[in-house]
């Protein structure tokens, strides 16, 4: 270890630096995170964490491995049906357990998506996962589980491991805030190992990452699959905290809502989704109930345009670069 | 005797929670009546309660004088964007964080459904306005919320008979192929054929659907008489569209729209709809009264008021009537005294609240008047008929409430 410290070169010291600097940010977000609910209205944190963890999960592929999915509704609303319905029906299996069969859920359908999809690249990849995601849209307007179009309601939220109540909004709170804090370290970990870096090498150069010997669609197939299952594990946390699965999460629209939070904050940024959704999300919120109500719509495409014209790293890109250009 | 025995005690006990009320005013909560208004404000059913809702909604509180025994009343609002996320949510935070007393509005069946849940598990106060989904007061009923202006059952019901009976007695169904469409394709089915009318044939379609033209020249080839729209919304819109371009109604057929509202029609205008039979809660120019409120709105929002706007006044109205006799905005009780008293207004005849949290009312079967019949804008039907209350809905003995005793 000794030996090791002695050797260390200029550059190394740096990147250690800057990994310290990343845990102390990564404490304080915690930090920040734990005392949330006690200065906003929890089930609004709930919100926005949910659509956090969904945006990640998306940027994982279209950050990562630069594959852009028009489908990831799918997995949103098959975690929140499947989830929903275990816990609706079968009162005695706990919150976590229909958590975790959600999440399988979309790891199976993002397996089968993925197998499916991979083998296209740009706007046929996005349209097929789009065609894929239509076809779920379909199968849970006509399921007879899913209420169609009025719903899955009336969700119980139930007791973690069968001890704690989380009827109670500041529990449910720190439960919905660690499966996301779990949800981001996956990614986090999966951006940070060599996955992560293969995955990068078959975003910059698909040929090149191929004659080097990497099994490209394997690759890709896992990066699908890991945010399949992310944001499938988004949408039953979703539909425990609100009780209900709708229609809503499985239209396109929530496709390309995500997409939207992912380049707002900043696409193959790490928080720069989070950031995004945490942003799209409030301002839904604010502007829903203001005089400017009826413009929700008009606001979010504008700052949507403006986005794609001035900063195209989104704000977390932005960020970075001038940390970049200026701290060097 | 027992009757005599149980309206004296009541009468007692609301004498007495008076009485209290009246002694201390503390019984409004936070010292104001707060309601909130949620609906679709920008997205498909904005004409149909929307910001006219709102302006309903405050319109009868104005006119209430804008307090109630010295306590102010407080509206919020939101844009529930038809998601019941967002509506369900929304909700919450308003029972969580502003401890809002009554919940008015509530367009699209999803959001109602999930909006309530919310409400009945926080023993809060809903008043529905604008849903069509008659399962709010059947299986999805609860203590805590009312059911105002219509439903499926009135709409679907009551003009397949009329229909039936007025020599429209071979059906083709168009029906919107989800639950809805389903439901309401099963229950005109059987009114039909009670009536003794057939259904000759029936399409299903996808939900939503742009192009209508293959299953109106079905409707067309299937030489039934009337052809029944198992739909809603965008779809009413386009079907009834696409079936004047091919000129069904001209080469005899007839149409009939079970859920079709003025704003449509208005939409639409007279030479696409001509003819339509339907089933409305209330319409402006019915007589005086509705007239006179009707005016009133107009000036406010240039337009004529829906059902659902003149529901919403009533509604409203109620409520803080109930309120001001009991002297609390507390929930339950309100609740449980609206029920004690007949509602007749300018929108609600015969008007009382069942057990299951219906609000039943005289209902009217509307004929749309062609373009040379129409002397204005919004001179839109011609009233056939009075459905009376106690048989326009859904009767208590099929009822699958759980707060009904079958």
């Amino acid at each position: 270890m000794m030996a090791n410290s002695q050797t260390l070169t200029p550059s190394m010291k740096r990147q250690r630096r800057a990994g310290m600097r990343r845990y102390a940010l990564y404490a304080l977000l915690i930090g920040v995170g734990l005392v949330a609910p006690f200065v906003a209205y929890p089930v609004f944190l709930m919100k926005v964490l949910c659509f956090a963890l969904f945006a990640c999960a998306f940027n994982l592929l279209l950050g990562y491995a630069g594959l852009l999915s028009f489908g990831h509704a799918a997995f949103l609303s098959t975690g929140g049906y499947v989830t929903g319905y275990l816990l609706s029906s079968y009162p005695g299996i706990t919150p976590e357990l229909g958590i975790l069969a959600g999440t399988l859920a979309g790891l199976v359908l993002g397996g089968v998506f993925g197998v499916l999809s991979i083998r296209r690249q740009g706007i046929y990849f996005a349209m097929v996962t789009l065609a894929l995601a239509q076809l779920m849209f379909f199968v849970y307007v006509q399921a007879p589980f899913t209420g169609g179009e009025d719903g899955l309601h009336g969700v119980p939220r139930g007791d973690l491991f069968g001890v704690i109540s989380l009827n109670s909004n500041l529990s449910m709170y720190y439960f919905v805030f660690a499966v996301f804090l779990i949800g981001f370290a996956v990614i986090q970990r999966a951006v940070h190992s060599p996955f992560g870096q293969v995955l990068k090498a078959i975003r910059e150069n698909e040929p090149r990452a191929v004659s080097l010997g990497y099994n490209v669609d394997a690759y890709k197939l896992v990066a699908f699959i890991i945010s399949a299952g992310l944001a499938a594990l988004a949408g039953s946390t979703k539909t425990i905290v609100f009780q209900l699965a709708s229609l809503t999460d499985a239209s396109w629209h929530m496709s390309g809502e995500v997409i939207l939070m992912t380049l707002l904050g900043g696409v193959g940024t790490l928080f720069g989704p989070a950031l995004g959704a945490g942003l799209v999300v409030s301002l839904q919120h604010l502007l829903s109930q203001s005089p400017l109500g009826n413009w929700v719509s008009v606001v979010l495409g504008i700052i949507f345009v403006v986005c794609v014209l001035a900063f195209r790293s989104g704000i977390v890109g932005e960020i970075n670069k001038m940390v970049r250009k200026n701290f060097k | 005797m027992t009757f005599i025995r149980k309206t004296l005690t009541s009468s007692i006990a609301i004498a007495a929670t008076t009485l209290m009320a009246s002694g201390a005013q503390a019984d409004m909560s936070d010292n104001e009546v707060r309601i909130g208004y949620l609906a679709d404000m920008s997205g498909s059913y904005r004409d149909l309660a929307g910001p006219g809702g709102l302006e309903a909604l405050k319109m009868a509180i104005e006119d209430f004088g804008g307090s109630v025994n010295g306590v102010p009343i407080e509206v919020f609002s939101a844009d529930d964007r038809n998601s019941a996320d967002v509506g369900a949510s929304t909700v919450r935070e308003w029972l969580d964080e502003r401890n809002v007393d009554m919940v008015s509005g509530l367009v699209a069946s999803s959001v109602s459904l999930a909006a309530l849940k919310v409400v009945e598990e926080k023993n809060g106060l809903a008043i529905v306005s604008g849903s069509a989904a008659s399962s709010i007061t059947n299986e999805h009923c609860a203590p805590t919320h009312i059911h105002w202006v219509y439903d499926t059952y009135p709409m679907a019901n009551a003009t397949a008979k009329a229909v039936v009976e007025q020599g429209g007695d071979s059906w083709f169904l168009l029906t919107a192929d989800y639950a809805f469409g389903h439901a309401m394709e099963k229950d005109v089915t059987e009114v039909v054929e009670e009536s003794g009318g057939t259904i000759v044939d029936s399409v299903r379609h996808p939900f939503p659907t742009n192009d209508f033209s293959s299953y109106i020249l079905q409707a067309q080839g299937s030489g039934a008489k009337v052809v029944g729209l198992a739909n809603a919304g965008a779809d009413t819109v386009n079907a009834i569209n696409t079936a004047s371009q091919f000129g069904l109604v001209q080469s005899g057929q007839q149409l009939a729209g079970l859920i079709v509202f003025l704003n449509d029609i208005y939409a639409m205008g007279l030479d696409a709809t001509q003819g339509l039979l339907l089933t409305t809660g209330w319409y402006w120019n019915m007589d005086d009264e509705s007239r006179e409120w009707a005016e009133r709105y107009y000036e406010r929002m240039g337009s004529m008021p829906g059902m659902v706007h003149a529901g919403i006044y009533s509604s409203t109205t109620h409520y803080l009537n109930t309120v001001a006799e009991l002297g609390s905005d507390d929930p339950v009780a309100v609740r449980k005294a609206m029920a004690e008293n007949p509602i007749n207004d300018f929108f609600a005849r015969n008007g009382r609240i069942r057990e299951d949290g219906r609000m039943v009312h005289d209902m009217y079967l509307v004929k749309v008047k062609s373009p040379e019949e129409s002397t204005h804008d919004w001179d839109l039907y011609e009233v056939l008929s009075t459905i009376p209350a106690e048989e326009a809905f859904r009767p208590l003995s099929e009822s699958e409430c759980k707060l009904v005793n079958n």
